[in-house]
Order: C-alpha cells, then structure tokens, then sequence
C-alpha cells in the first residue's frame, strides 16, 4: 500500500485531532500538518455549554492533548490562521495570512458555524455558543446577570438552559418546535424533555417564532416574538443551529450541498476528504447522503478517513452515538431516533426517572435512547446493529 | 501499556467497553470501571482505539509502544 507524501488536515477540533492521531498510529511517516482557525490547541466542545459554562471546570480543562502528546504525532500545527482558500488541482490551501499550505491528501474538517437570527445586532448581552471563548464569554455574562433567554430548542438550547437555571438564574427557552429536540427525539421523549426543564423552573415558550431581539447600542434587552409580546432578558443565548463551515469552499470547485459532499470513502475529490461536522458523505448502510453534528462521529470518521488515505478504501458506515447532560439527566442515543419513527419503552419508565427506549422505522430497530440507563441502553444497541424486526420489540419489554 | 481513566471526564458513553470489555467496565451511572491497568499485548489495539474514540477523552495511555 502506498502511502503519500504528506498530509495537511485543515481544522484543529477533535475530528482534525482524530486525524492525525489515527494516521500516526496506522504508521503513516511522512509530513503531517495541521491548521487551526482559533488560537487554541485542540479542545473539546461537548463540556462547553455544560462544565465550562457552569465554571466546573476551567477553560484549560477542555484540552484534547497535553503539549506532550501532541509533540509526539511529529506534526507542524498552525493556529489562529484559518483557511480561506483551497486549490483541487494543485492540492494547496491558502490561510488568512497569505500561508500557502501544499499536501498530496488534504482533510477538510472545518466544523460548523453557528446561525445568527436575521439582522442579529452585535449588542452586549447577544451571544452565541460554539468556541471556548464563545463559552468563557457567555459564562461572564450569565455571572452578572438575572434574566436569561435561550433562543432555540435542539441540543445546544436545552443544555444551556439547563446550565443557567443550574446557576439560578430566571430562565425562558423559545422554540419553533411543539415540544424539546422534536425533531431528533420525537414528540413523545421531547415531551419528557420538556418536562423535566418545566419541572426545574424553565419557562418554555414553545412553538413560538421570534421577531427580532429587543435592545439598544448600551446592552440586548429581550426578544420580541412575532404577536409584538417581548420576553425581558440582560443575556440571550441564540442557539438556533449552526450550517457546515463551508464558505471558503465556494469557488474551489468541490461540491457542497449542506456540507462537504463526499462519496462512500469520505472523499470530495481525489486526494481531497471531509470529516465530521462538515462532511456530507454517503452512508452505504442506509444509503443515503448523512452529515452528522456530534463528536462521537468527528472522532470515528477521523479514524476511517486515516485509513483511507492509508490506502484501505473502506466504506464509512457508522451506528451514530449522541449523548446530551441536563440536569442529573444522561441521555443517550446510539444509532437513529428522529421525528417521525416508532417509539416503545423497553425498560423502566419516565416516571422513575430511567427508562430505555426502541426507536423504529420501516418494520426494524433503528435506535435506542437512554434516560439515565446506560447500561442497559449500550445492550441494546445490539438491536440497532442487527437491524430487529420492530414486530419482535414487543418481546424485549421488561416493562 | 498503562491505563489512566478520568472519572470526572467520562461522559458514561460505553464505547471503551464495547471496543475492549476485558478492560473497561461501566458502573450503573455509566461511569468507566477500568478492569486491567495493563492489559496484555493481545489488547493494545482495541484499548488504543478506545483512548482515541472516548467521547469524553476520559482514557490516557503511557507507554504507548
């Protein structure tokens, strides 16, 4: 198997990390780079909206490697310089600050960025959540203040809603959707979602859309839904989505479509790949396009995307695996839940606080959900693996 | 090869313990239980891709030959 050259991994989150690791350890020996649009050294982002947010850990905390470690993978590493420009053909990437970068296999794992809403004013007290200093800054600002509202009510939303009124402070969570992460859980565990934040004293304001933010130059000052009601607050969170990092892409001729879009390997072009976030990739399992926004998925595409610029030529067809911390609530979700699937309780129930359940489309298991019941939600995976026929499920139930 | 876990970092994902269940183990709360410091040569595959893929970064490993 020939190996090439060398290799220029542009994004230094986890995915890029996962990158370089999984080369190094399938022994690739030749020129590794890694470019890095923020100013830190590789960190990782689930502990932001919920241990650094909180002030549980410090910001240093979130490091993925010691200077050790990573002195160990032998790689030239630039931060703070994010690309702006890739070249196909000639296998090159130009930086903000006029590097030209060079490599024979290039990976694009550039992340996310999050959405703002439309004519979003930069006023103190507006924030959004993605880096660590997004997160070191929307934690100085909930210090000080009493009122806060969460724009948005997917992962990202709920968590940090969850966060502030940890804190103590007056939380409203808004939403499009008829009830919490609708569309990744279904309306029936959302509900349970929902009534779990209900429960703790979140005021949700749930399918409503919002109008505009509410405020002046001197600070934000709530936000106005459509109907003209205003939502008081000293601190908004906006947490409405994010889109793939793309934009410096437009003109290098790769195609994007709500993401890198790569085939089968991960890979947009020859010599050029996508991992994480960022890449829309062809699931041959499922056989559908799949861009998946969770750092399980970073870490493994990483790996598979190693391998095969190692010269492996493996398809990429993971069981996807989320986890979400509210509260004393862990929930898990190893392979599909979505919207519109069938859901059954297998084990426990939402009353005792624990429960596992089934998710199922087209006659077969698709996924399994766990609400503080690990254990028993890794067995079940089992299910989502080999793909059980839904008309056994009823047969699992142990309650 | 030894194994380091991190309690406080384990997100109680599972995946150590589905890559490698002779070395890690969860509690009911999902937090890992780290079965053998040292696992035998046979395992350093399977432990090292589990330090790679913990979705907390909970495991180290020294002596990484």
């Amino acid at each position: 198997m020939t190996h090439p050259a060398s290799v220029l991994v542009v994004g230094a989150s986890v995915g890029g990390l996962a990158v370089a690791e999984s080369l190094r350890r399938d022994g690739f020996a030749g020129a590794l780079t890694l470019l890095g649009a923020e100013r830190h050294p590789p960190y990782d982002r689930p502990p932001l909206s919920k241990k650094v947010l909180a002030g549980e850990w410090e910001p240093d905390r979130t490091r993925l490697r010691a200077d050790a470690a990573l002195a160990k993978l032998e790689m030239t590493t630039i931060l703070g310089d994010p690309a702006v420009h890739l070249d196909v053909l000639g296998r090159a990437v130009t930086t903000a600050s006029g590097r030209r970068l060079t490599a024979e296999s290039i990976v694009l794992a550039t992340g996310l960025e999050p959405r703002r809403l439309p004519g979003q004013a930069p006023w103190p007290g507006v924030h959004v959540l993605r880096t660590l200093d997004d997160a070191v800054a929307l934690r100085t600002a909930l210090l000080a203040a009493s009122q806060v509202v969460v724009v948005g009510d997917g992962v990202l939303g709920t968590e940090a809603a969850a966060t502030a009124r940890a804190m103590g402070l007056a939380v409203t969570l808004v939403g499009p959707q008829t009830t919490l992460l609708a569309s990744q859980l279904g309306p029936q565990i959302g509900g349970h979602l929902a009534a779990l934040h209900t429960g703790r004293g979140v005021q949700l304001r749930l399918g409503a859309a919002v109008e505009s933010l509410v405020g002046d130059e001197a600070r934000v000052r709530g936000v106005r839904l459509a109907g003209g009601e205003v939502l008081p607050a000293d601190v908004v969170v906006v947490a409405i989505g994010s889109r793939p990092a793309t934009d410096w892409l437009f003109d290098s001729g790769l195609r994007l479509g709500d993401g890198v879009v790569c085939d089968s390997r991960c890979r947009a072009a020859e010599g050029i790949y996508a991992v994480g976030d960022v890449a829309r990739w062809h699931h041959e399992g499922l056989g559908a396009a799949l861009r998946l926004e969770n750092r399980s998925n970073a870490v493994e595409q990483g790996a598979a995307v190693a391998a095969n610029i190692l010269g492996k030529d493996r398809p990429y067809t993971p069981v996807p695996f989320f986890w979400t911390d509210q509260y004393d609530v862990k929930i898990q979700v190893h392979g599909f839940a979505g919207a519109d699937a069938q859901v059954i309780i297998v084990e426990g129930s939402p009353e005792a606080g624990q429960f596992a359940a089934l998710y199922g489309s087209a006659g077969k298991v698709t996924g399994v959900l766990g609400w503080n019941m690990v254990k028993q939600t890794r067995a079940l995976r089992q299910h989502v693996v080999e793909a059980t026929d839904w008309s056994l499920v009823n047969s699992l139930r142990k309650s | 090869m030894r194994v380091i876990v991190d309690l406080e970092k384990c997100c109680g994902a599972g995946q150590c313990v589905l890559l490698a269940p002779k070395v890690f183990d969860q509690r009911d709360d999902g937090i890992v239980i780290l079965l053998d410091e040292h696992p035998p040569e046979a395992l350093h595959k399977a432990v090292r891709e589990a330090a790679c893929v913990c979705p907390g970064a909970a495991i180290k490993l020294e002596d990484p030959a």
